[in-house]
């Protein structure tokens, strides 16, 4: 350990209080303790860097500082239009008190970020915005420690302003001026000394988003937009099924047509490279229409789903098991809950940019992920992985995994076979769906009882689900390496653990209930194509337990909201609920008669509207979210539509209120295009929802007339990801909400008008 | 003084003929009315019986609104005569039937006569329905008793003189109104009976298919033979049935049902809401219908062989390939190139649309084949028209076709060059007459309903979907 | 042949059957209508054709001879955005942002014709235009702020 680390530990010590800041290789470096010496104790562990510094240690991987005073941020998160650029922004600002205008961000790049997984999990700000506020308050102490010296004056007596230290005498020093070298080539240590909250000038503030200007006056901000020079253009064509074979594909034709470069076929995997766009579509029409395929797949019974997934071969994963036995007169309530195959439906069909150069390969990707896409990439073209660089470029929402990686996998394939070139793939919108990884279909089982008091006293749940991520990683996550003539084979499906949970998300409730069995069976068959999407297996335990608590509150003869906080001890939980609650003006309605598949009653003919609750903290550990809601129904078309909605959440520490209002919004509209219209289609052989005609999603006749979203900030508390939380709830409340004005409870989703028609019957 | 004094009598006599006749004939007492019915004084089974006829009769759709209450009235209904809304027929006491008693239902049912005693117009089929018979009368009255009450008055019709007088349709009715009950035709099976009951009665086809008089009632001789309806062409379903394909008992059940088959295609216009209802009917009602218009249509002359090969093109759609793989447009574009000889309507239609409607996609969800097609066969331009300029929109949640819309693309001269060529290309019938004035009309219209919620969105109607 | 967009004639040399959109995107370089579907279904392609919205996905430029087309580029910039434009930055009315062009080239048809147009009447003229991330309400509110935009510039301009 040299001097230099010394005297920075002093600094970023503050007034020289001995703190621990070895980075784990330092650690290994130091002589083991002796444990012999006098006075010895084995030294503690030393604490993890905060976020993703223990992945990335060192401050220049985060933070720039150039001459000139203007700085960069790096993220390995991506910008998905969650708003994270400006978001990591306003937290690097705020920490180095700097300009927020003189600071540009750099996001996933495997050459220029840090490794930070997949922006994915709501993990952004948890990972990449702690990682990054520690690393701008301690690259401010490096640079105030600098500034001393040059002052003359001690650390401690130097403040700092807009970008520059301010000596006691008011001497001012750019951060331009003071960088120098290698200066930020340090490695962070555990703790940082972090602005007040009181003084922030930029978190919890309305700070418009950084891209936004150039989207809507038709600046480069898409991955579809970017073209560099010699771009040409290819389009795939993909089997018409899973498995399927490409037996023949007389491209002769195909070459011939205007502006065709070359046809591309390795195995299954065929493709055509052309000048002009339109030119590759009508030759990837041409080929389609020349390309024989033996077809192999059995799809299942899309109707009988819940049947399929009881019966397939499964792991059993015990998420809880505290059961006691339940009281003598207790009253027992049960119920079975489904949901589908649902499709990310990204508006802008996946696309990716790549180039060979001599040996080395570019892609621009809209992945989530960009190194471990890298990885699956050089694995399926073997190749070096310092071979490969993946760039992120802004995509289309895409909710999850979507068909973003194999987009990048088919370009990679394309540059390959025409080397020098940008080759630029782009799905088509029938692909797009077709192919793409769905949120798996999942069945739910939960049997409760109520004790005297109205309490639950035992509580017995268990989930049947595939995966719910099935990202590269290997190669054979990726489709095009699965039908090359040397194909890679697709990666063994496996549970990611809790607390994160993959179906089992949420199966765990936050709920005080003493006694508690939560069993997620694992199926690792996945006859349709499955991966992550947005809040994974959250969606439906959410939906499931809040549907379910809603039945239980009426057993217990409970008006909804109180039910939930006499089981609720978390005190920030309590208040998410009590102010969704207040600000919808949300008071105990007399409950429709007991809910249940009863299509004679009648009970609530003449009145159209209910009213919904539900609640949940994301994984347990990330943001809380209630919703109440208002939702209509028709009686005679059987249509519902959400009228009114007002949303509670607490982030923590609120970075951009704007954002989280955002994500929330957005969040519980598309639950609730999932929830009342959604599921993925297909026949015995081939899927068949492959455009918005088949696959119909909200469109503005079914928009709410208001939703209110209240953020309670907590300032100082960790960020928590809020860009899942909503889905669940938003699902729950619209279910419970149709509950309470048909008298019916509907538990298989989607909740169709058809369903509700029927069930109301006349 | 003598003839002054016969005339006088005279006058006298014509008077008291005139008031007599009056009394006797033209006069409607008013039935009292009664207080609202309870929703469980009506038997379910009733009830639900009278939802099927209410579908079979698709009460909603005239009496319902774009973004309307149902059954609460407030549809403008264009006829020659000039603009009619339908009413509020909710169980409302004020504004709507709730104060009507059954007589009074069955009376303005089957005799077009409201419950005040004042006559209703014609645009209210009650020349159809006055073959309900007294137990359907029954049932739907039951259902639509049931209803929930809307508050909701239907602005006032506006005709000219002397129709601004309702009286008028007593004159009206003498001529052309044939009052029930239905009589079942003994040369014909109960099946037969029971479809020609449906059709003629509460389904009211031919308000619709058959052509009407200047007087706006049916022509009796031309029963069937196609008819117009809210600037739609309905075609004849009798033996002139412009459809390449002849519709047979089979294909018009499961059109009815699911508002498409792949012979013919896709139930457009007022069609559309009426196959919606129709999708709900008991299958043995459905299957009556269908069996007597396909009767109606009669034994067709065989197919001619291209169109035998176009439906077998039609048939191999979506399995030779791939929906998946080739998206809707992987079939290259016929009659482009040479053939297209500098016809603009060629070259549209090639570059416009054949990607879907010659593409292998199959039916709903792929455009139909125009050498299919009803649309491009029938005697006028109007259907065709509609469709190119406003598409098929989107369903909100059910699976349905959709298409664009070419009405700002395409300019007039462009939407007619298009027409003419499908009509010349697809068929071997004369050229249309009316391409310019249903242009007129359908712009018009679109200017019209354009930023209002047409009858296509949620707020009103059943669509078919297609599972 | 030859086309009109953003009040400039272009030579373009692209097949007629070309549908518009990749001819403003690859051949114009204009970003802002995109791909979404290619089959007239989601409304990310629309652009203006003579005042009015079209989906250029399915618009083959053969239609197109001597007829005024408007993207979004050629309502305003970055430093000089159009209301419509102004709103939207206003009302952070994007989450990704892949939808927001179609939409806003669909609102601008709408006020142009209607600038009082309802609430219930824009709900009904976006039926056409899809966004997946639920921006809809912001959407709404940037367009009734577009209108109170314009009107104060109209008020602006008359007093």
């Amino acid at each position: 350990m040299s001097e230099m680390i010394v005297s920075r530990r002093a600094v970023l010590a503050g007034s020289g209080a001995l703190i621990f800041s070895f980075s784990s290789a330092a650690w290994a470096q130091s002589p083991a303790p002796d444990a012999n010496a006098p006075g010895a104790a084995a030294l503690p562990p030393p604490p993890p860097l905060p976020g993703s510094l223990k992945h990335a240690p060192f401050l220049d991987s985060w933070i720039r500082v150039d001459a000139d005073g203007a700085i960069t941020v790096f993220s390995g998160k991506a910008e998905l239009g969650q708003g994270i650029k400006t978001a990591l922004l306003q937290v690097a600002a705020e920490q180095l008190d700097a300009n927020f205008d003189r600071l540009k961000i750099v996001t996933a790049d495997t050459a220029r970020t840090a490794n930070e997984g997949y922006t994915a999990g709501s993990h952004s700000m948890q990972d990449s915005g702690t990682a990054i506020m520690h690393a701008a308050a301690q690259v401010r102490q490096l640079l105030i420690g600098e500034a001393a010296k040059r002052a003359g004056a001690p650390p401690e007596r130097m403040t700092t302003d807009s970008g520059a230290v301010v000596a006691p005498n008011g001497q001012r020093f750019g951060y331009g001026d003071l960088v120098a070298g290698e200066m930020l080539h340090v490695q962070a240590s555990p703790q940082s000394q972090l602005k007040d909250p009181a003084q922030y000038k930029y978190l919890n503030r309305r700070i418009p988003r950084v891209d936004i200007p150039a989207k809507v006056t038709g600046g480069e901000a898409f991955v579809q937009d970017f073209r560099p020079d010699g771009l040409v253009h290819g389009r795939i064509v993909r089997p018409p099924s899973y498995g399927a074979v490409l037996q023949s594909a007389d491209a002769a034709a195909v070459e011939k047509m205007p502006g065709v470069i070359k046809v591309v076929r390795d195995g299954s995997f065929l493709a055509v490279i052309a000048e002009r766009e339109f030119q590759a579509i009508e030759a990837m029409r041409a080929l389609a229409a020349a390309a024989h395929w033996q077809e192999n797949a059995k799809l299942p019974d899309v109707a009988a789903l819940p049947a399929l997934l009881a019966g397939l071969p499964s792991r059993e994963i015990k998420v809880i098991d505290q059961q006691r036995p339940a009281p003598a007169n207790a009253k027992s309530l049960s119920a079975t809950f489904t949901r589908p195959y649902i499709s990310h439906g990204s508006i802008g069909p996946s696309c990716a940019v790549a180039q060979m150069q001599g040996d080395a390969l570019t892609v621009w990707t809209h992945t989530q992920g960009v190194f471990p896409d890298r990885d699956a990439i050089a694995e399926m073209m073997r190749m070096p992985k310092d071979k490969v660089r993946c760039i992120h470029v802004q995509g289309s929402g895409c909710y999850g995994h979507n068909g973003a990686d194999d987009a990048a996998g088919d370009a990679a394939l394309l540059a390959r076979a025409l080397p020098g070139r940008p080759v630029r793939v782009q799905w088509t919108r029938e692909q797009e769906l077709a192919w793409e990884p769905y949120g798996p279909a999942m069945m739910v089982k939960v049997a409760a009882a109520l004790d005297d008091s109205g309490k639950i006293a035992d509580w017995n749940y268990e989930l049947w689900s595939n995966t719910h991520s099935m990202r590269p990683g290997p190669a054979g996550a990726l489709i095009a390496a699965r039908y090359l003539a040397e194909p890679f084979p697709e990666p063994k499906p496996f549970a990611i653990p809790m607390p994160e949970g993959g179906g089992d998300r949420n199966s765990n409730p936050i709920y005080n209930f003493p006694s508690m069995k939560v069993l997620h069976h694992f199926l690792p068959e996945m006859p349709i194509r499955v991966s992550a999407l947005r809040s994974l297996g959250a969606y439906m335990n959410i939906f499931s337990i809040e549907s379910f608590m809603d039945e239980l509150a009426a057993g217990a003869g409970t008006d909804p909201v109180e039910f939930r906080l006499k089981h609720l001890d978390d005190p920030r939980a309590r208040e998410v609920v009590s102010t969704a609650a207040e600000r919808f003006g949300w008071s105990p309605k007399p409950r429709a008669s007991t809910p249940g598949h009863d299509s004679n009653h009648d009970s609530n003919h003449g009145s159209n509207i209910g009213y919904g609750f539900a609640f949940a903290r994301y994984k347990n550990l990330a943001a809380y979210c209630a919703i109440a809601c208002e939702a209509e129904i028709n009686h005679e078309t059987g249509r519902a539509r959400m009228v009114r909605a007002v949303a509670a959440v607490d982030s923590g520490q609120v970075v951009n209120p704007d954002g989280i209002a955002n994500q929330i919004e957005g969040a519980i509209l598309q639950s609730m295009s999932w929830t009342l219209y959604e599921n993925v289609s297909f026949d015995d052989r081939r899927i068949t929802s492959v455009d918005w005609a088949t696959y119909p999603i909200l469109r503005f006749s079914a928009v709410p007339d208001s939703m209110e979203v209240h953020i309670i900030n907590r300032p100082g508390l960790p960020f928590l990801g809020s860009g899942e939380a909503g889905q669940g709830p938003a699902a729950a409340a619209v279910a419970n909400a149709i509950a309470n004005a048909t008298g019916i409870r509907f538990r298989d989703l989607p909740i169709t008008a058809e369903r509700i028609k029927a069930a109301i019957g006349v | 003084m003598r003839g002054f004094v016969r005339l006088i009598v005279l006058l006298g006599l014509a008077l008291v003929f005139v008031a007599a006749a009056y009394a006797l004939l033209v006069y409607q007492p008013p039935f009292a009315p009664i207080p609202q019915p309870q929703r469980q004084s009506f038997d379910p089974a009733l009830v639900a019986r009278g939802a099927q006829l209410a579908a079979i009769g698709s009460c909603g759709v005239c009496h319902t609104a774009p973004s309307g209450r149902e059954f609460a009235g407030g549809l403008p209904l264009p006829t020659p005569f000039g603009t009619i809304y339908s009413t509020n027929i909710t169980p409302d006491h004020d504004t709507g039937i709730g104060a009507w008693s059954l007589a009074a239902f069955e009376r303005a049912l089957r005799r077009g006569v409201r419950r005040d005693g004042v006559y209703l117009y014609p645009a209210f089929p009650y020349d159809h329905f006055t073959l309900v018979s007294d137990d359907d009368a029954k049932a739907l009255y039951a259902f639509l008793m049931t209803r929930e009450p809307v508050r909701a008055t239907a602005p006032a019709p506006r005709l000219p003189f002397p129709l601004n007088h309702r009286l008028v349709m007593y004159g009206w009715n003498l001529l052309f109104l044939k009052p029930g009950p239905f009589k079942p035709d003994p040369a014909h099976d109960a099946i037969y009976n029971r479809g020609a009951y449906l059709a003629e009665g509460l389904g009211h086809c031919g308000s619709c298919h058959t052509p009407r008089n200047i007087f706006g009632a049916e022509k009796a001789d031309e029963k069937y033979s196609g008819g117009e309806a809210e600037g739609w062409s309905a075609y004849a379903i009798n033996a002139s049935s412009p459809a390449p394909v002849p519709w047979t008992a089979a294909t018009l059940l499961q059109y009815l049902r699911h508002g498409f088959n792949s012979d013919h295609g896709v139930a457009r216009g007022p069609m559309l809401d009426v196959a919606g209802n129709l999708g709900t009917a008991p299958n043995d009602d459905l299957h009556a219908l269908s069996t007597y218009i396909a009767a109606q249509i009669g034994t067709p002359a065989a197919p001619t062989p291209q169109v035998e090969q176009q439906v077998a093109v039609q048939g191999a759609r979506g399995k030779a390939v791939a929906a998946a793989s080739a998206d809707s447009q992987a079939v290259p574009a016929q009659g482009s190139g040479a053939s297209d000889g500098g016809d603009e309507g060629a070259l549209i239609y090639a570059a416009t649309c054949s990607g879907c409607h010659s593409g292998p996609r199959a039916a709903p969800f792929g455009g139909i084949d125009f050498a299919l097609s009803s649309n491009i066969n029938g005697p006028s331009a109007k259907n065709l028209v509609n469709v190119v300029l406003n598409g098929l929109p989107a369903t909100e949640g059910k699976r349905a076709p959709i298409m664009p819309g070419f009405a700002n693309a395409m300019d007039d001269r462009q939407v007619a060059a298009l027409a003419r060529y499908l009509r010349t290309r697809f068929t071997d019938k004369p050229a249309w007459t009316d391409i310019e004035s249903s242009l007129t009309d359908a712009r018009t219209a679109l200017r019209a309903s354009e930023g209002k919620p047409g009858r296509s969105s949620a707020a009103g109607s059943t669509r078919p979907g297609t599972g | 042949m030859k086309l009109n967009v953003n009040k400039a004639q272009h030579d373009v040399d692209a097949d007629p059957h070309t549908p518009l959109l990749y001819v403003l995107r690859d051949d114009l370089k204009l970003n802002a209508a995109k791909f979404g579907c290619g089959l007239g279904q989601c409304g990310a392609c629309t652009v203006l054709v003579n005042g009015e919205p079209v989906f250029s996905c399915v618009t083959p430029i053969a239609l197109l001879e001597g007829k005024a087309i408007t993207t979004l580029e050629g309502l305003g910039t970055e430093d000089k955005p159009a209301p419509i434009q102004q709103a939207f930055i206003e009302a952070q009315a994007a989450q990704c942002g892949y939808c927001i062009p179609g939409m806003m080239m669909r609102a601008q048809a709408l006020l142009q014709k209607n600038p009082r147009a309802s609430d219930a009447e824009i709900r009904a003229w976006l039926e056409p235009n899809l966004c997946r991330c639920g921006t809809h309400m912001r959407i709404l509110r940037a367009i009734h702020r577009a209108q109170r935009i314009m009107t104060t510039a109209q008020r602006g301009e008359a007093g």
